[in-house]
């Protein structure tokens, strides 16, 4: 039962972070839809510990990568070294080859070193010296920005942005989630003795069911109504592409799994909605990234048939 | 509140072009000065959209307006009638397009574009105008439409808009054909209504039908049952003027009876006359009139007369017997006056007068002397004569040489009557031109014209046009044939236009028939079509229940209509819907937007005491419209029926 261990991961991992059951539960979607994460959060939040939890708790290859300004492409994929007892080039593979990466602040990087990140992420593999080296699977990517210091920073572009599945916000915790979280133990050491509750293969299995969720002919029509009333919205610069609506749809399949369904309902599409869209739309008058009022406008200007 | 949105710039795009198609035909009757400041409020408007600028401040927009509220007062005299309220409508329309902060603003400007578009057919009703309302109040709906629903494309809502009013057009047949008629215009018009009527005046001084000669509006039309006369003998008569002051001719006494003073006779030539409203009383009927006019008058000096100034177009069924012999017995006192002269004036004329009397043996040879002096003396027919002093005649005659109609018909008649002869200047129209779309004789403003009436004991009056003396084209050919210098005239009487008047000829033929059936139903022709299909007697409630039984009827077709377009409703939508509707009724509606099970949630929230059935049925609902399988007609029964039994409290 696929929705169980979705259940069994969500229930450990609401032990460590307290409060964040929504953002977690988004967090394992983008997960189960094959995905990657981009968090838009100050620090402090639990970013780190987000991504810790996943890994631990699905028993997950995990690599942390700092990305600072002076952070070089072969840093992240690897390089290949001379072997002098060998008489030949050897590929020292990168910390990209990890079944979860936490790509922390990313636009700290320069776009050259982004760019080698992205296209892994959306090749699934890394070729160096033109010799092509597969990613594990599963390979998921949880990036992090910073979105309040902007100096010194390269912000991703837009059609980089588009390799991300979801966007989520942490945010401060609730008053009793932050009480019970500075009275506890130390969230290090509880992650530290936390065991893996799910296997790497139960992931694989997961991420098929979801595969398998049924989405009927009424959803697409919802689904491209909502679509179009993003392309034809006067407030937005441009709307959303296909391949957003692939992921809107792939997110509601991961969401609708977590939830125990075998078919995709329109509030599965209207709860991952924002976080598919938050990325990818601007406002029309500014250009600033668009806000959450004008996304749930936008969901509420769509009837359900 | 969604009222107080800012208005997008698609929204505002169609309001300015509504505000912009809805003004442009009231340019015509507007002073200069508002035109200039509605265009420039306009511009305005569109530079801020197009640089997607701020509206100006509140104070300077109601200076504009207190500043346009004086220049009306100043231009107008007062704020009461049609001229100062469509001028100053105009003004606060193209203000308020520039004031619009909100949509609520939209609105506001959208009634107000509505109602000027009505305004128009105050002073116009043609086929063109009615074309340009309908373009305006086509944009004006689309701009109502956009303010609905912003985020539909532009070519969709231009669409929708155009079948709202195609819609519209069945009922406003049927108001059309059976709402009771009012005789006159519907609206009591204010008294500026009848101003700037173009026609005939009952005065002729030297160059007052010149300046007709320049109009290319149409005076009246004619149908003829079979050919019309040939063009010498197309005198259509009006006012009479026998009252010579030196200057200004003048209408004489004349008694007005219930018939004619005279025994048609004669070849008879039966037409219809369509005649454009001139604010006088007179029918220009072609000389000289049967007998039997229906509310008509005959004066005696043989002008045919309506009962009222002719405020409306009017059209009358005529006879006229051109041959006819008229006022063999005039009376004494008619041919005193068509005798008399002031005795200061035109010395030279009067010497000639008097020199050509002499030596003539009877009136006949003085007429004829008369005509073959004039004849010999190189007047030119001209529409721009130079101005005349006080003897007007002699410098005519003898300086300058040139005139119009009025010149040549006021010179000869003050030479008859200093040799003796009663005579007389009559005006009118002579001529007119057969459209050979419909075959219709239109006359024209600049077909006006002037001739002369001799009374010669025994033959009665005889008419006698002294400008074929010099222009004999004019009265067989018209206007433009008689004139050398076209620029002066019309455009479109100039020669080598043919293409031109050829499309003019096909408008004129296209206004006739809309004004014989749009402008003249009224109610003796809306009873005529009644009793043609069957209704005798028509009152005021057998209207009303006609027009309330043919609307019901067009809106239940409209209705089948759009329940055909409809395609056929899935069963378990029905169950859906009725399951929203009957806890609407209970305040708990599903928005449009709401999920089935979002929707669930907040109805066992709403009510708590049957928050299982309530959760059940959405939840049913969910999988079997979204799930897995096709849902299968048995659940979707059960589902239906579930939801007919549930009760709520």
């Amino acid at each position: 039962m696929p929705h169980r261990y979705a259940i069994r991961v969500l229930e450990a991992a609401n032990c460590i972070i307290l409060g964040k059951d929504r953002e977690l539960r988004l967090a394992l979607a983008c997960l189960i839809a094959r995905g990657h994460l981009l968090i838009e959060d100050l620090p402090g939040v639990g970013k780190t510990t987000l991504a810790h939890v996943i890994a631990r708790l699905i028993g997950l290859h995990f690599q942390r990568i700092q990305f600072t300004s002076d952070l070089l492409p072969a840093d992240i994929v690897g390089v290949s070294i001379f072997d002098r007892e060998a008489g030949s080039f050897r590929f020292h593979p990168g910390p990209i080859f990890s079944q979860l990466i936490l790509a922390d602040e990313i636009n700290r990087a320069t776009p050259k070193t982004q760019s080698a990140l992205l296209e892994a992420m959306e090749e699934r593999q890394v070729t160096a010296d033109s010799e092509t080296h597969p990613l594990p699977d599963p390979f998921f990517v949880i990036a992090t920005q910073n979105p309040s210091h902007q100096i010194g920073t390269f912000p991703l572009p837009e059609s980089q942005l588009d390799r991300f599945l979801l966007r989520i916000r942490l945010g401060y915790p609730d008053r009793s989630a932050e009480r019970a979280l500075l009275m506890g133990e130390d969230r290090r050491e509880l992650l530290e003795r936390q065991q893996a509750v799910v296997q790497p293969e139960d992931l694989l299995a997961m991420q098929q069911a979801a595969h398998a969720v049924a989405v009927s002919e009424r959803l697409i029509d919802y689904v491209q109504a909502l679509l179009t009333r993003t392309r034809h919205s006067p407030e937005l610069v441009t709307g959303l592409s296909p391949r957003a609506g692939l992921g809107l749809i792939a997110a509601a399949r991961a969401w609708a799994l977590i939830a125990g369904r075998d078919h995709v309902l329109p509030e599965d599409v209207q709860t991952v909605f924002p976080h598919v869209a938050a990325h990818r739309l601007h406002t029309a008058g500014d250009g600033r990234s668009v806000t959450p009022e004008v996304l749930a406008q936008l969901v509420r200007d769509v009837a359900v048939v | 509140m969604p009222e107080m949105r800012a208005p997008t710039s698609a929204q505002l795009g169609w309001l300015l072009a509504a505000v912009t198609a809805t003004l442009a035909p009231h340019a015509v009757e507007l002073p200069y000065w508002l035109i200039a400041l509605c265009t420039s409020l306009i511009a305005i408007r569109a530079a801020l959209l197009w640089r997607r600028g701020k509206p100006p401040r509140q104070l300077l927009i109601l200076l504009v307006a207190i500043a346009a509220g004086i220049g009306v007062r100043l231009e107008f005299g007062h704020f009461f009638g049609k001229d100062p309220g469509v001028a100053l409508l105009a003004v606060l329309l193209c203000l308020k397009l520039l004031e619009s902060h909100t949509t609520r603003d939209l609105r506001a400007a959208v009634l107000l574009a509505y109602f000027l578009q009505l305004g128009l057919f105050f002073y116009n009703q043609t086929p063109g105008i009615a074309a340009l309302a309908l373009a305006g109040a086509l944009l004006t709906t689309t701009t109502l439409l956009s303010l609905e629903d912003a985020a539909a494309r532009p070519a969709a809502q231009l669409r929708t808009s155009t079948l709202l009013l195609a819609q519209g057009l069945p009922f406003m047949l049927v108001l059309f054909v059976l709402f009771p008629r009012v005789q006159g215009p519907l609206w009591g018009l204010p008294s500026d209504a009848y101003s700037g009527m173009t026609g005939l005046s009952d005065t002729m001084t030297p160059g007052s039908i010149s300046q007709l000669g320049l109009s290319d509006a149409i005076a009246f039309r004619a149908e003829f049952n079979g050919p019309p006369p040939p063009p010498p003998q197309r005198y259509w008569r009006g006012p009479v003027l026998s009252r010579y002051d030196g200057r200004t001719w003048r209408p004489g006494f004349s008694t007005i009876a219930a018939a004619p003073g005279y025994a048609p006779s004669g070849r008879a030539y039966e037409y219809r006359l369509t005649l454009e409203p001139h604010n006088q009383p007179w029918l220009l009927a072609l000389d000289f009139p049967a007998a039997n006019v229906p509310k008509a008058r005959y004066a005696g000096d043989y002008r045919l007369l309506a009962e009222q100034p002719l405020r409306t177009r009017t059209r009358v069924e005529l006879r006229s017997y051109p041959a006819t012999t008229v006022g063999k017995d005039e009376s004494a006192f008619v041919l005193a006056e068509a005798r008399r002269l002031p005795a200061d004036v035109n010395p030279r004329g009067r010497a000639l007068a008097l020199e050509i009397a002499a030596k003539s043996a009877n009136p006949a040879a003085i007429l004829a002397g008369t005509l073959e002096r004039m004849r010999g003396m190189g007047l030119t027919y001209t529409l721009n004569p130079p101005l005349l002093g006080t003897h007007a005649v002699d410098e005519f005659l003898f300086d300058t040489r040139q005139g119009f109609c009025e010149h040549f018909a006021s010179a000869f008649v003050f030479l008859m009557r200093a040799a003796g002869l009663p005579a007389r200047v009559v005006t009118g129209y002579q001529g007119g031109e057969i459209n050979p779309v419909d075959g219709s004789l239109v006359v024209r403003q600049s077909d006006a014209h002037a001739w002369a009436e001799v009374w010669l004991a025994g033959r009665g009056w005889v008419r006698v046009d002294p400008t074929a003396l010099s222009a004999p084209a004019r009265i067989e050919s018209g206007l433009s044939a008689a004139l050398q210098e076209w620029d002066a005239l019309p455009l479109l009487r100039r020669p080598g236009l043919d293409w031109l008047r050829d499309m003019r000829h096909r408008w004129e033929a296209l206004s006739n028939t809309w004004n014989q059936w749009v402008l003249g139903y009224n109610s003796d022709r809306q009873r005529d079509l009644l009793e043609r299909i069957g209704f005798r007697q028509p009152d005021w409630r057998m209207l009303a229940m006609l027009l309330g039984v043919s609307a019901t009827t067009l809106m239940l077709l409209l209705m089948a209509w759009a329940f055909a377009q409809r395609r056929r409703r899935d069963p378990l939508d029905a169950a859906w819907a009725r399951f929203s509707r009957k806890l609407a009724r209970h305040g708990a509606g599903r928005h449009p937007w709401e999920g089935p099970l979002d929707y669930g949630k907040r109805l066992a929230m709403t009510f708590p005491g049957r928050a299982a059935p309530l959760r059940a049925i959405s939840e049913r609902y969910a999988s079997l419209r979204y799930g897995a399988q096709p849902a299968d007609p048995r659940s979707v029964r059960l589902l239906a029926r579930s939801i007919r039994r549930l009760k709520l409290k």
